[in-house]
C-alpha cells in the first residue's frame, strides 16, 4: 500500500483521505519511510520532524473520523524550505551562523499550513540564505537531483524540488528571489510558482532581498500547486508588503483550457544563448498551445538583458542590509572576542559561507559613499524599465512564455568556481522578480539528448496567478506526466 | 579591478574579517561582477523614476490602527541569545 500511496498526487491523496480510504498516519509513515530510504542519496531534508509529523497525522485522522477535516490539505504530508521559521524546530537557512537556532514563532505560511491541518515532515535543504542556483551553497552539504544524482537539483529551493521528484512529500514551499522556486522546479521536473510580490506573506521568512523575496508552492501537478497557493495566499498585517487584494479561487477555472489565450513570446528569450534541446522543448510547448486554440504573439522585452546586472546590484544591496542582523548579539553564532567590533567581525567571518560574504561585500560596495547613484539608484531605474517592458507586453497578451533556464540541470561542481556563470543561470527568471510579477515553471518534456526535465516558464499580470495556473494545466493535460525520475529507485 | 585595499575597506564597513586568501579571491570575483554590471551604464535612464516599491501603490494594504499590541515576551525573545543578563542581551564591553 505504501508504495502506491506515494504515487498518488496531492489532490488524489486528499480525496483518499476525505473518503477515509487512506489514513494520514499511513501516508505519513509512507513518506517517512521513503525519506529514510532515499534521502541519504538525495539530501533534500536538513531535518525530519518525524514525531511531530506522526502526532499531526493522528490528529488529522481523528478529525477525518469525525467528518471535521479542516481543508483539502488536512492530513497531507508536506515539507518547507529551511528559510521558514518553525517554532521550536531548528531553522538555519542553510547557514552555520544559525546552527541550532530555535525560532520563537512560526512563519505566517507555516501557521496557515498548520491551520489547514497539514502534516509537516521537516525542513528542506537550500543554498545558504537562498543565495545560489544549485543548492551547492548549503553549509550542510549539497542536495542532489533525483533525475541524475551527479547533477544539482537547482537552487536555491533545491530541497523543495528534489523532495517532490523523489516522492518524499506531496507538496513543498520554497522562496523565489531571482528564480529560486522556478529553476529547481524545472530541473527536477515538478511545478513551481513564484506568486506576485505581496500575494504571500513574508512574515517569518528569513530575509534575503526584501523587495524581491516571495514564498510560493512547488508540487508534482498544477492542481496541487493551486491547492497549496490557495492555502497560503492572502493578506497578513504583519507583513507591510502583503497585499489586501482578495485571493482568487485558483481551482475554479483551472480546467478552462488554453483556447483564446494570447501567449506572448519574447523575441529576446529565444534569441540565442539557449541550449538547443531546451529550445526544442520550449518551441514544442508553444506549438501545443497553438493547437489547443491559443494565439502566439511576438512581444519584446528589450530590457530583460539588463536584468542580471540590475539584480546583482539590488539583491546584494538589500542582502548586505538584511544580513547585518547576524552579529552574534541576539541569536545564532557568537565567536569569542575581547571587544564588540571583534565579536561582530569574527562571528560573521566564521558563520557565513563564501556566497553570503561575496554578496555582502558587493552590496556594501554598491551602497557605499560615492557609488550609490552609479550602482544602486541606476539599477532601481532599470528595474522600472524592466517592469514597463512587461506592462507593454501585457497590452497584447495574457501571459508571457519562454524557457525557465538556459540549460537542463548541470553537474555538481560545474559552476562553483565562477560565481558570475552561476548567476547567469537565472537570466530568464530574474526579470519576474524585478518586475514583481507572478511566474510559474511547468514541465514541458525531457531534453532530447540528455533525458532531463525542461521547464516552460509562464509570467503573468500582477495577481493573475489564476491565468498562469490555467495555462499551465492546459499544457500538462495535453502532454501527460513525465516518467518517474530514474536516479532514485 | 578592485585593489586589496578597497576590499579591506569594504570588509571593514561590512564587519567581515577576511583571510588574506579571501581578500585575493574576492578582489578578482567582485571585479568580474562589477565589470559585468557596468553594462547598465549604456542605458539612458534620464527621466526614469527608480522602482522604490515592489508593490504598486494601489495594492498596498491600508495601515492598521496605531494601537499598542503585545509583542514577543522578553523570555522568548531572549531564548536564543548567546548571552543574556536578566532581561537584556549581554555583549562584550563597548567602551574601552
Amino acid at each position: 500500500m505504501s508504495a502506491s500511496i506515494l504515487e498518488l498526487d496531492l489532490r488524489a491523496l486528499s480525496g483518499a483521505l476525505a473518503a477515509r480510504e487512506v489514513s494520514s498516519r499511513e501516508a505519513t509513515a509512507a513518506a517517512l519511510e521513503r525519506i529514510r530510504a532515499t534521502d541519504g542519496q538525495v539530501g533534500a531534508f536538513l531535518r525530519v520532524t518525524a514525531e511531530q509529523a506522526r502526532a499531526a497525522a493522528a490528529a488529522a485522522d481523528e478529525r477525518a473520523a469525525r467528518g471535521a477535516r479542516l481543508s483539502p490539505l488536512d492530513g497531507v504530508p508536506l515539507a518547507v524550505k529551511d528559510i521558514f521559521l518553525t517554532e521550536g524546530v531548528e531553522t538555519t537557512a542553510g547557514s552555520r551562523i544559525l546552527e541550532g537556532y530555535l525560532p520563537p514563532y512560526d512563519a505566517a505560511v507555516v501557521e496557515r499550513l498548520r491551520a489547514a491541518g497539514a502534516v509537516l515532515l521537516g525542513k528542506l535543504n537550500m543554498d545558504e540564505f537562498a543565495m545560489g542556483s544549485s543548492n551547492e551553497n548549503s553549509a550542510y552539504g549539497p542536495c542532489r537531483n533525483p533525475w541524475d544524482l551527479a547533477r544539482t537539483p537547482g537552487g536555491s529551493s533545491g530541497g523543495s524540488a528534489a523532495a517532490l521528484a523523489a516522492r518524499q512529500a506531496w507538496g513543498t514551499l520554497g522562496t523565489d528571489t531571482g528564480g529560486s522556486i522556478r529553476e529547481p522546479a524545472a530541473f527536477c521536473g515538478v511545478v513551481g510558482l513564484k506568486p506576485t510580490y505581496g500575494r504571500v506573506s513574508r512574515y517569518g521568512v528569513i530575509a534575503f532581498a526584501s523587495s524581491l523575496d516571495q514564498p510560493g508552492p512547488l508540487a508534482r501537478t498544477v492542481a496541487d500547486t493551486a491547492l497549496l497557493l490557495q492555502a497560503v495566499a492572502g493578506h497578513d498585517e504583519r507583513d507591510m508588503t502583503s497585499s489586501a487584494r482578495p485571493v482568487d479561487d485558483y481551482l475554479a477555472g483551472l480546467e478552462g483550457g488554453a483556447r483564446g489565450l494570447r501567449i506572448g513570446v519574447p523575441r529576446e528569450w529565444l534569441a540565442g544563448g539557449l541550449d538547443a534541446g531546451v529550445e526544442v522543448r520550449v518551441r514544442e510547448a508553444l506549438r501545443r498551445y497553438e493547437r489547443m486554440g491559443a494565439t502566439l504573439v511576438e512581444v519584446s522585452l528589450p530590457h530583460s538583458r539588463y536584468g542580471i546586472a540590475a539584480y546583482y546590484l539590488i539583491a546584494p544591496a538589500e542582502a548586505s542590509s538584511n544580513l547585518a542582523r547576524y552579529d552574534g548579539v541576539r541569536f545564532g553564532l557568537r565567536a569569542p572576542a575581547r571587544g564588540l567590533r571583534e565579536m561582530y567581525q569574527q562571528t560573521r567571518a566564521r558563520g557565513f559561507g563564501a556566497e553570503p560574504k561575496r554578496r555582502i561585500m558587493l552590496g556594501t560596495y554598491a551602497l557605499s559613499a560615492g557609488y550609490y547613484d552609479a550602482y544602486y539608484l541606476r539599477a532601481q531605474k532599470v528595474r522600472t524599465l524592466v517592469r514597463r517592458d512587461f506592462d507593454e507586453a501585457f497590452t497584447r497578451c495574457d501571459v508571457v512564455a519562454g524557457p525557465v533556464a538556459p540549460t537542463v540541470a548541470f553537474r555538481l561542481g560545474e559552476k562553483v568556481e565562477d560565481p558570475l556563470q552561476m548567476y547567469l543561470a537565472d537570466v530568464f527568471t530574474i526579470t519576474a522578480n524585478l518586475a514583481a510579477l507572478p511566474g510559474l515553471s511547468v514541465p514541458c518534456g525531457l531534453h532530447p539528448e540528455q533525458g532531463l526535465p525542461v521547464g516552460l516558464q509562464l509570467v503573468g499580470r500582477p495577481f493573475d496567478e489564476a491565468t498562469l495556473l490555467r495555462a499551465a494545466r492546459a499544457l500538462e493535460r495535453e502532454q501527460g506526466p513525465l516518467p518517474p525520475p530514474p536516479g532514485v529507485a | 579591478m578592485l585593489s586589496l585595499e578597497e576590499v579591506r575597506r569594504i570588509a571593514a564597513l561590512a564587519r567581515l574579517e577576511l583571510s588574506p586568501a579571501e581578500e585575493t579571491l574576492f578582489a578578482g570575483q567582485l571585479s568580474a561582477i562589477l565589470d559585468y554590471v557596468k553594462q547598465l551604464e549604456a542605458l539612458d535612464v534620464s527621466g526614469v523614476e527608480p522602482m522604490t516599491h515592489a508593490l504598486a501603490a494601489g495594492d498596498a494594504p491600508p495601515l492598521r490602527a496605531d494601537e499598542v499590541r503585545p509583542g514577543l515576551p522578553a523570555d522568548r525573545a531572549l531564548a536564543a541569545a548567546p548571552a543574556r543578563a536578566g532581561t537584556s542581551f549581554q555583549v562584550p564591553r563597548i567602551i574601552e
